[in-house]
């Protein structure tokens, strides 16, 4: 392993950047640009090692520590370390950046060296809270996203943007105001030290501690999320912002909520995971059904994608909430899925913006004749979104759904299910009327297919599309042991608060035990029994795991099968 | 032969790459029809290959597992990539690279000159990769990439001519009725997965395996559930009732796709899903009764609407419909190997219909084309007479025709005699078996009808041309004519491999090759039928009977369907005058498309509004910005003491002195 301290150099490469950008001369916008794109070129490309010199048995790596603030009561540390569960969200931000800012090449014209400050501090703040190990520095990160953003929507924004920019960055300041409490609560609990989460994941937490720490973290991350009913300020923001703006919020921003949930939330207040379960499932549900019925309606290609999102999301919140293997890979790789496919919508929108100065569906048409490389791309990213075999959208919706049906979410798992017809039907919906049809507005008749610059965007996200699709294992492999350590973490925990030796609980509980079913969900019974069992080892469900892995204790019946 | 299997998609989707990134540049539609029909046929030979050392294996030999990479491991669960041989498997792959690759020769001819040539066969072939992968792919999951690739491929096939929005919204529409069949697809396969995993520790998609432990699969209860949901997944594949209004929509697409995929090989994939889990349906009785009725109901229903229809390629979506129908019957009755047989005929002659139909199409096209008419070239009101000027097309028509209403010796004849049989005499379903009889009865007499008169008002009589468009009207060239050549002698000759027990005895010992060939792969069901005591009906006198009722019940159709439109022409014009509410619901498909869509497309738009407009902007959006106006209103009351002035300052700081005194002094 690199001796360097890699993470340190990734999150301030971009600061560097903007530094020199800083003494950039204004006007030289073709300079400034290219700055930009090599900083975080040259980010992705410091990136790569990560994933090389990532072994996945071995639980945090690349860690840096050292002692950082002490003040009064108070001692911080600049504590960074990634895992297999920041790997990969890490790699989608440097991955992401180089497209984001290549797309604005022409987009954007006005106080470009501004504008692309603002870009790499994002940068900085994304890295920064996706390795941060220490809360408080993890708090520090996530607030220094919030202020590129707010000026990225609020100044280079649509019509509506300031609106949207003080609703962006005041929802977004509520929940990290509680959670900032919720955390100095979290530090006095834990008695003297810093702030590292790996010292807060030994606390054992009393369940009443634990339901409003859960509270203020768990508002926080599902107003980022966002969850239903938090979510207005999405379509909002991402209507407004310039394209890369919603590229970024969409691939990386959101994922700070559920990587929240992973990191913090769930591993830290356990019991609280459990109590909150079905409310978080059925506010998954709901944002699921409820999104994709308003997204169906939409006239704004823009918002139509920004409420796609929501559903998405509604997706990956119940992989995570599922809190087994399947659930939880399956929501980790959705994170990344949406990355990659909402991302490239946003772009796809972003050219027909910049071509025609408008997003509305019904200006629109029979572009498929006039574009015919961006319509096979947008068909490909279409799909993509809906989840079809073979793209990346099956791999991921297939894992939370099936990890959500073999967990006590069951009855809303087969709710949840119906999304995949909905899906079809919106986007579906949204693609045949801008690209099918007559092309008979005169404005669309000479619209340009794409250009070099922009068909050398697309295609690295579309071959994603495909490898994340066709063989997923890379990205499974190495989240999987990480993944087993949280859920380990989660359940040993559940189990100590119910008094159970945690020698007893397989550490490599791929299903939380559920009791054998009979007749699939009868919801009313399987919901709790299911949510009760891992506190009991012997209706707890032994072989359940990897396979191959030795069962701890066989049932009666399994040694006749074999 | 075996460990090659993976070439028989590989080849397709090479034609895919080729065509589609470098189609537009070839421009020759020689070059780029050749390639894809290249790649097609490229597959029929190693799938012929694979058949030939299938056959020279012994019966319980007869099953290999190709694995090229593992896909997907997550926990307990695994998918590889792989492939599956066995004698079910192997005759899909025939079927499907077969007529496929006549089909692509086809579209040569028929597509020629169409502006997106290239975009055409890479979508052909796209389909032929996942249709493939679906025949073959050796567990659930590979299975439904081909499941939702063909769902996507007939999706882009049937808005080929995407600036029409009809084809546009009956693409979508395929889609999405296909989707709420996967969602029945994707419930059916956990319920099925976790049940096994959690009672019996089989953490398995995979159909080798599920097989070898299907003695685990508890009979009726989660069973049921299971069946129904994969079935559920088949109705909208199969366009059986209730979701099979997108496959007659589905004829917006060019005519040989309709051949290909909307009659010989995708709307049977929830056929060949079912046979594949045989396993799992045997245990379940009452999801059999389910499959059973909606097969035969669809079968009626859909013959009825096809008797109204004017539009020649509408008769044909029709009576796929209803033939399907027919599978789902036998399917539904445990004849698992005659759903199958009939799913092979069926490809045959259906495939040379709509290809007959294409040619007539495309011949009126250019008649009609020549006189600058815009009458509808699909319309059988236009056409008549057609026999004389394209004697090739009509006698290969004739041959399908033939074959699908019934005439013993014809392919058609034996797959449904087999399936009639088996729905009168299946131990399965008690008192029903009559009705489900009657009922495929009566809907083979419909089939006659309406197929005969199909072919009265194409090619007989006299011409409702004018004079210059049947001056202008020619059989199809020779890539055109070739395919259904030997598709009708397939049509003709096909059946004689399933020639039924007491016929094949009366004529001398002749052995039923079909259902020896399929043994290995029912073995299972055979085996579980036997022990649990359940026995068809045995009675040679009784099959000869209804052999003999059916015969007769398509006589009687194709007598009617002369004498109604080639003896006296006069008489359906009365009829519908005379039932004209009748016939108005008739020729409008019985208005279900109508009632769908007030009961879930309407309700579906106005909830998203109301919700969008109700909840997301007034309720939600309202507390938000609420709040922000009640914090805004009280700054804007308390902005007022900011005054700026020194001395109002000064006076409330006197009064806060005074009032701090006070309280000091008076405590």
């Amino acid at each position: 392993m690199s001796q360097l301290p890699l993470l340190s150099i990734l999150t301030f490469l971009p600061l560097i950047g903007a530094i020199l950008l800083l003494f950039m001369p204004k006007n030289s916008h073709g300079a400034i640009r290219g700055l930009a794109l090599a900083v975080s070129a040259v980010t992705f490309v410091a990136s790569i090692p990560l994933i090389t010199g990532f072994n996945p048995t071995g639980g945090f790596q690349f860690v840096e520590n050292v002692p950082w603030i002490a003040a009064g009561p108070f001692q911080m540390s600049y504590h960074l370390g990634m895992d297999g569960i920041s790997l990969w969200l890490i790699i989608l931000t440097t991955f992401i950046m180089p497209i984001a800012i290549l797309s604005t090449w022409t987009a954007v014209e006005e106080k470009v060296k501004e504008y692309m400050i603002c870009l790499l501090l994002l940068e900085v703040g994304m890295i920064g809270s996706f390795v941060a190990l220490d809360l408080f520095l993890f708090y520090i990160y996530w607030e220094v996203m919030l202020i590129p953003m707010y000026f990225i929507i609020g100044i280079w924004g649509g019509k509506n943007r300031i609106y949207a920019a003080v609703k962006f960055f005041i929802y977004t300041m509520v929940g990290s105001l509680l959670m900032l409490v919720a955390l100095i609560a979290l530090y006095f609990k834990a008695g003297a030290g810093d702030f590292s989460i790996l010292r807060f994941y030994e606390l054992n937490l009393d369940p009443v501690t634990q339901t409003w720490m859960f509270l203020a973290f768990a508002l926080a991350f599902a107003i980022k999320v966002p969850m239903f009913p938090l979510h207005t300020w999405l379509p909002d923001a991402h209507t407004e912002a310039p394209t890369a703006g919603s590229v970024i919020l969409a691939a990386v921003l959101l994922k700070m909520g559920t990587y929240g949930y992973v990191r913090f939330a769930i591993p830290l207040f356990p019991d609280a995971q459990a109590k909150f379960m079905p409310l978080i499932a059925t506010l998954s549900v709901i944002g699921i059904v409820y999104a994709s019925l308003v997204a169906m309606v939409q006239q704004d290609v823009k918002k139509l994608v920004a409420y796609s999102s929501v559903a998405h999301l509604g997706f990956v919140m119940m992989g995570i909430f599922a809190l087994n293997q399947q659930g939880v890979a399956g929501g980790m790789l959705q994170m990344l899925n949406h990355g990659v496919s909402t991302g490239a919508l946003f772009l796809i929108v972003g050219f027909i913006y910049e071509r025609r100065h408008t997003r509305m569906i019904s200006d629109f048409g029979g572009l498929a004749k006039q574009m015919p490389i961006f319509a096979t791309i947008f068909m490909i990213v279409t799909f993509s979104s809906i989840g079809l075999p073979g793209t990346n959208g099956f791999v991921g919706e297939f894992l939370v759904l099936l990890g959500a049906f073999e967990s006590s979410m069951r009855p809303w798992a087969i709710i949840a299910t119906s999304g995949v017809i909905l899906s079809a039907v919106y986007m579906l919906w949204m693609f045949q009327r801008v690209m099918f049809g007559e092309l008979s507005n005169p404005k669309n008749q000479n619209l340009k297919d794409l250009n070099a610059r922009e068909i050398a965007i697309m295609i690295p996200l579309v071959v994603l599309i495909f490898v994340m699709g066709v063989y997923p294992r890379p990205f499974l492999d190495t989240m999987a042991p990480s993944i087993d350590n949280m859920i380990a973490q989660a359940k040993k925990k559940q189990a100590v608060a119910m008094n159970v030796p945690a020698g007893m609980i397989n550490p490599h509980a791929g299903i939380p035990g559920a009791p054998p079913i009979t007749m699939p969900a009868p919801a009313g019974e399987a919901a709790p029994a299911a949510q009760a069992a891992p506190a009991v080892p012997t209706a707890a469900n032994p072989h359940a795991g990897i396979p191959g892995a030795p069962p701890i204790e066989a049932p009666a019946a399994a040694p006749e099968n074999k | 032969m075996f460990e090659y299997v993976w070439l028989i998609p590989l080849f397709p989707l090479i034609g895919v790459v080729i065509n589609g990134l470098f189609g537009k540049k070839i421009k020759n539609e020689a070059v780029i029809g050749g390639i894809a029909t290249l790649a097609v046929v490229g597959s029929f030979v190693v799938a012929c290959g694979i058949l030939f050392q299938l056959l020279s294996l012994p019966g319980e030999e007869r099953h290999f597992v190709k694995t090229v990479f593992t896909w997907i491991q997550c926990g307990p669960f695994k998918a590889d990539m792989a492939f599956l041989i066995d004698p079910l498997s192997a005759l899909m792959l025939m079927v499907v690279t077969g007529v496929g690759s006549l089909i692509h020769l086809y579209s040569i001819g028929y597509m020629h000159g169409e502006e997106g040539f290239y975009r055409y066969f890479t979508y052909l072939n796209l389909f032929t990769f996942s249709m493939l992968l679906l025949v073959s792919g050796a567990n659930m999951l590979v299975m439904f990439i081909g499941w939702e690739g063909v769902g996507l491929c007939s999706y882009l096939l049937i808005g080929y001519y995407f600036h029409k929005k009809s084809a546009g919204d009956a693409g979508k529409k395929a889609f999405v009725m296909n989707r709420v069949g996967d969602f029945g697809f994707l419930l059916g396969l956990f319920t099925l997965f976790y049940y096994m995993g959690v009672n019996h520790n089989v953490w398995t998609v995979d159909f080798t395996e599920l097989a070898k432990h299907a003695d685990l699969i508890p009979v009726g209860g989660v069973t049921t559930v299971v069946c129904l949901c994969f079935f559920l997944g088949a109705t909208g594949k199969s366009a059986q009732i209730p979701l099979y209004t997108w496959l007659p929509d589905a004829m917006e697409g060019p005519t040989p796709v309709s051949a290909l995929i909307h009659a010989a090989t995708m709307v049977t994939a929830g056929v060949y899903m079912i046979t594949r889990m045989n396993y799992v349906y045997i245990k379940s009785p009452t999801a059999l009764l389910v499959v059973a009725c909606v097969g035969a109901a669809t079968a009626l229903f859909a013959a009825t609407i096809g008797t109204a229809q004017n539009d020649i390629k509408r008769v044909l979506a029709y009576s796929t419909v209803s033939q399907l129908g027919y599978m789902f019957l036998a399917l539904g009755c445990g004849a698992f190997g005659a759903g199958v047989f009939h799913l092979m005929t069926h490809a045959f002659f259906k495939a040379c219909l709509f290809l007959g139909s294409g040619s007539v199409i495309h011949a009126m096209h250019h008649a009609l084309h020549a006189e600058h008419s815009s009458a509808d070239p699909q319309d059988m009101r236009n056409m008549g007479g057609l026999r004389k000027k394209m004697p090739i097309t009509f006698l290969t028509f004739l041959i399908a025709t033939i074959a699908i209403a019934g005439i013993p010796g014809f392919a058609g004849f034996f797959s449904k005699d087999e399936i009639l049989w088996q729905a009168y005499a299946n131990p399965f379903h008690g008192p029903v078996n009559f009705v489900l009889w009657a009922v495929g009865a009566t809907a083979a007499g419909l089939t006659a009808f309406y197929m005969f008169r199909l072919v009265f008002m194409t090619f007989f009589g006299e011409t409702r041309l004018s004079e210059k468009a049947w001056h202008h009207l020619h059989e199809s060239p020779i890539v055109i004519t070739l395919p259904l050549m030997v598709l009708a002698a397939l049509s003709a000759l096909g059946g004689w491999i399933g020639v039924p027990k007491v016929l094949g005895e009366a004529l001398g010992g002749l052995p039923n090759m079909y259902e020896h060939y399929m043994e290995p792969v029912l073995a299972y069901s055979t085996e579980y039928m036997h022990t649990a005591g359940l026995h068809g009906l045995h009675s040679e006198a009784a099959e000869w009977g209804l052999m003999g009722v059916s015969v007769l019940i398509a006589c009687c159709g194709i007598a009617v369907a002369a004498a109604l439109y080639v003896v006296k022409p006069t008489i359906p014009a009365a009829f519908t005058s005379t039932f004209p509410a009748l016939h108005r619901a008739v020729y409008n498909k019985w208005y279900v498309d109508e009632i769908y869509d007030f009961l879930f497309v309407n309700p579906c738009k106005a909830l998203g509004q109301f919700l969008w407009k109700g909840f997301d902007v007034v309720v939600v959006d309202g507390i938000v910005n609420g709040v922000a106006a009640v914090f805004r209103g009280f700054s804007g009351i308390l902005r007022h003491v900011q005054t700026g002035f020194v001395h109002n300052y000064a006076y409330s700081m006197v009064l806060g002195v005074v009032v701090i005194v006070a309280c000091y002094l008076f405590r």
